[in-house]
């Protein structure tokens, strides 16, 4: 168990970390969602106790992480950019944190062989014991480092942007190899991303981070399906923003109205993701302003009353059906409106 | 078999250029040297021989060679601790340090010399507070070879401890390691081919200074005499040809040495797999 509770760190006028607290379940595979400057490599830095906070506390399975080092957290730490030892073969960075152990718990060189030997079969690695870092592919070199973090079976495993400098395709096979080594082994991981589609995708757990605090935490399909904040709306996919007027628990929304229970009379903002708007014939809602086919689907750039922007993506197959044109005026419906308080 | 077109690289000039290096490094430095066998080898072999295993000859190159050897490691030590300093820490002064360590390059050797004589001798500032002689000894040669040295070890260390990724450290912190440990295993691994370069230069620059070392040194024949200064010393004696003979001896010695280091460099480079 981890438990974080009101940390903050400056660093000088900057708020890095401001009065987060988390508690992250063992087992539990967790991604830090945020974009650049909201803190969440921060907060993984003070975990593994490469920074130090501010105030508050971090406990470490009931032990205050204050008073351990780094060496001797027991923390496994993935670095983005690897940080592998270049003068050092891959089995022998592997092989690094047995080596430095002292005293009883170190191993011989033949029960560290072995252990190496067993990381590398697990990271899929086999054949290139011998190699130096200069001679892997990114993919390979993201999974030296992961060997060399779990060698020495860290109570705490954390990865920064693990994917980050990988491409495309990699990115997609390693996420799913990932997911599976950690059931596999049964690590609480936390890693650190500003791609929405991999937290979603990864975690057990999507913490959503945003200038120094913690917006919103759940489940990804607790988050996706209800944003608590605008913020959590827009990070988490592309959205429409409109104003919205709301009356007696009903908001009303362009040419739309949603539910808007608990939210105060008064002015509003509402978001509809663009898959959510549906073309309908014989409305007159919007103009299509221009077109553009992204593979199964169509983006519409559409105009609504008073020069309103928005966006809506469709299926080929109904675009082809309503026969849409550049210019067409169009009706259309919102199948889901978010409305929060006005800011 | 198509013919290979002309001008076939991006960067043009390599004629030119290379006749240039060439034309350039004969004059300035393979002709001299060339000379200087030529002049030698007017010598027959046991006369060369009788020359340079002369007891005065041999205990100059001891000096010569060995102090220059103690001195680059000591320069090794304190250069290392210098770069880390100035790389590592901020601290108010810092640009003055850093400016201070480029002075032995500039500074006139002879000056050097006085400085560290009047310093050092029985009577000096610091001298006389010690309770062994350092001027007018080998010690004193010593002292100021490490002076003229330090700045090569400094200057060549420098941009690599810059360049260190500081992830490298924290890596090695997660895994376990102690400070020590993480200096032993991931620092000095990553530094050491610029810190070698660093103590082969001040080596070699030790091995041909002259300026400074013969105001501190006493230049006892047999005990604190420089091999340079024994060259001068044949020649203001009009022994030309006992002047070269210590001169070849010397070429031959430092060439060997430059060429050992040389290698070892190309050695740890290949074990380390930057030769892929």
């Amino acid at each position: 168990m981890i438990d974080i509770s009101n940390l903050s760190k400056r660093f000088g006028a900057f708020a890095a970390l401001d009065d987060v607290s988390l508690r992250i379940t063992p087992g539990k595979l967790v991604a830090l969602l945020g974009p650049s400057g909201s803190g969440k490599t921060t907060l993984l830095r003070i975990l593994a106790g490469l920074d130090h906070a501010d105030g508050g506390a971090v406990q470490l399975n009931g032990l205050d992480a204050g008073t351990l080092k780094t060496r001797d957290r027991r923390v496994g730490f993935v670095f983005q950019h690897y940080a592998l030892f270049r003068h050092m073969s891959v089995a022998d960075n592997v092989a690094f944190g047995l080596k430095v152990k002292k005293g009883p718990d170190k191993p011989n060189k033949a029960q560290i062989a072995e252990t190496v030997g067993q990381l590398l079969d697990l990271v899929q690695l086999t054949g290139l014991a011998g190699r130096y870092p200069q001679q892997l592919s990114g993919g390979q070199r993201q999974r030296v480092a992961l060997a060399r973090a779990l060698a020495v079976e860290p109570r705490l495993l954390l990865l920064d942007e693990p994917f980050g400098a990988l491409d495309a395709q990699v990115r997609k096979d390693l996420r799913r190899w990932l997911r599976r080594l950690h059931d596999d082994m049964g690590l609480t991981s936390v890693f650190v991303t500003h791609d929405q589609e991999e937290a979603l995708e990864l975690a057990d757990e999507v913490v959503v981070m945003n200038k120094g605090r913690v917006e919103q935490v759940g489940s990804p399909a607790d988050i996706y399906d209800n944003p608590a904040t605008p913020f959590v709306f827009q990070f988490l996919g592309n959205a429409n923003r409109l104003d919205a007027v709301v009356r007696g628990g009903r908001a009303l929304v362009g040419p739309w109205t949603a539910d808007a229970p608990d939210i105060a009379d008064g002015p509003a903002v509402a978001f509809v993701r663009p898959h959510d708007l549906d073309v309908v014939p014989g409305g007159d809602h919007a103009i299509i302003r221009h077109q553009v086919v992204l593979g199964p689907t169509v983006r519409l750039d559409l105009v609504l009353d008073d020069d309103i922007t928005a966006e809506a993506i469709i299926d080929r197959e109904s675009h082809a059906r309503l026969n849409l044109r550049t210019g067409d005026r169009i009706g259309l419906q919102a199948r889901r409106i978010a409305v929060f308080a006005a800011p | 078999m198509m013919a290979r077109p002309p001008n076939l690289r991006v960067i043009p000039g390599f004629d030119t250029t290379l006749g240039l290096t060439l034309a350039l490094l004969s004059l300035v430095v393979l002709l001299p040297l060339a000379a200087l066998v030529l002049k030698a080898a007017g010598l027959g072999v046991a006369q060369w021989l009788a020359i340079v295993t002369d007891p005065r000859v041999l205990a100059s190159f001891r000096l010569s060679f060995g102090g220059a050897a103690i001195a680059a490691g000591l320069n090794g030590i304190f250069g290392l601790l210098v770069a880390w300093v100035l790389v590592r820490y901020r601290f108010p002064g810092r640009k003055l340090v850093d400016a201070f360590i480029d002075l032995p390059f500039a500074l006139p050797t002879a000056v050097a010399g006085i400085a560290l004589t009047a310093l050092y001798a029985p009577n000096g500032w610091v001298g006389q507070f010690l309770p062994f002689k350092v001027a007018f000894t080998p010690l004193g040669a010593m002292l100021a070879m490490v002076f003229i040295g330090i700045p090569f070890v400094v200057r060549t260390v420098e941009p690599v401890l810059q360049d260190l990724e500081s992830e490298l450290e924290e890596a090695a912190a997660c895994l376990g390691a102690s400070r020590a440990q993480t200096f032993a295993r991931v620092i000095l691994p990553v530094i050491a081919p610029a810190l070698l370069t660093g103590i082969s230069l001040a080596f070699a620059r030790a091995v041909g200074e002259y300026g400074s070392v013969i105001f501190i040194a006493g230049n006892m024949p047999g005990v604190s005499e420089i091999a340079p200064l024994l060259i001068v010393t044949k020649l203001e004696q009009f022994d030309y040809v006992g002047a070269t003979a210590i001169a070849t001896l010397m070429l031959g010695l430092s060439f060997a040495l430059l060429l050992a280091i040389n290698l070892l460099q190309k050695w740890n480079r290949q074990r380390m797999g930057a030769a892929s």
